[in-house]
């Protein structure tokens, strides 16, 4: 780590709001980004930015620099985002940017049908919270156990556990539905 | 026991495929619209600390045991 991160690192530790107004120009973009994977929606992933850094500043004495800012920051904003999808009704989910998001046309494998692709959104936004987190990051997204159990607070083998029960859901949601992927 | 761990894993990859073809991949390049800065500031500078209600609980009941057992002050400060 080169010893200007480290100073800045040790500052913000210590309550410095320069040294907070770096970081949050350093790895704003990536906190968003990270947010947006779990709430898919750009309006909401900025607001629950503003709160993750909210609450990254109010919890800077807790700060351990030894274990780097940027997992810190992950960690904080999933659970940011996590308390956001509890907060809201499953039903009231797909909103209409949502499911233009979701199902845009083109994307991904062709060889799905659109009304499948529109079932499979619709009982993703059913899933429980904690699993859907799991699952949009490990499988949608593609991110590495390890770093989806570190944000998560969790083991690997809890991470993959989450993941097989939301696509076990999944399917059975779908099946109710008389759709047999 | 293979064939039902082959259909398994055959049933799992089909269902990640579907999913990965309902709800696309959010672009490595996403940023926030505008810059938010300024309404961390804000927030920093005017929401009050939310002390959590346990933390309430807590110290009510510490200053109720303090009440009913005043001898007990010295051994709690002792043991802190």
């Amino acid at each position: 780590m080169p010893e200007s991160s480290k100073s800045v690192l040790d500052r913000f530790r210590q309550g410095d709001a320069d040294a907070f107004e770096a970081l949050f120009r350093e790895q704003q973009a990536s906190v968003f980004r990270w947010i947006l994977r779990i709430v898919r929606d750009a309006g909401t992933a900025e607001d629950l930015t503003v709160e993750a850094f909210w609450r990254i500043y109010r919890a800077h004495a807790r700060f351990d620099a030894a274990r780097g800012f940027e997992p810190w920051a992950r960690r904080i904003a999933t659970h940011v985002a996590l308390d956001w999808l509890r907060a809201r009704k499953p039903e009231s989910e797909m909103t209409p940017a949502l499911e233009a998001t979701l199902t845009v046309k083109g994307a991904g494998d062709p060889g799905v049908q659109a009304e499948i692709r529109v079932k499979t959104a619709e009982a993703f936004t059913r899933l429980p919270p904690k699993l859907r987190v799991a699952a949009v990051l490990a499988v949608v997204e593609e991110q590495p156990h390890k770093v989806v159990a570190e944000s998560l607070g969790i083991t690997v083998t809890a991470v993959k556990l989450r993941v097989f029960r939301a696509l076990r859901l999944l399917r059975k949601d779908l099946e109710q539905q008389g759709i047999r992927p | 026991m293979t064939e039902m761990k082959r259909n398994l894993n055959h049933e799992s990859e089909r269902i990640k495929d579907v999913l990965k073809a309902a709800v696309p991949r959010i672009a490595e390049d996403a940023e926030p619209r505008r810059d938010l800065w300024p309404d961390v500031l804000r927030k920093v500078d005017h929401e009050p600390v939310r002390v959590p209600w346990f933390d309430w609980a807590l110290a009510g009941g510490l200053v109720a045991l303090a009440a009913a057992f005043p001898t007990a002050i010295p051994v709690f400060l002792y043991y802190m």
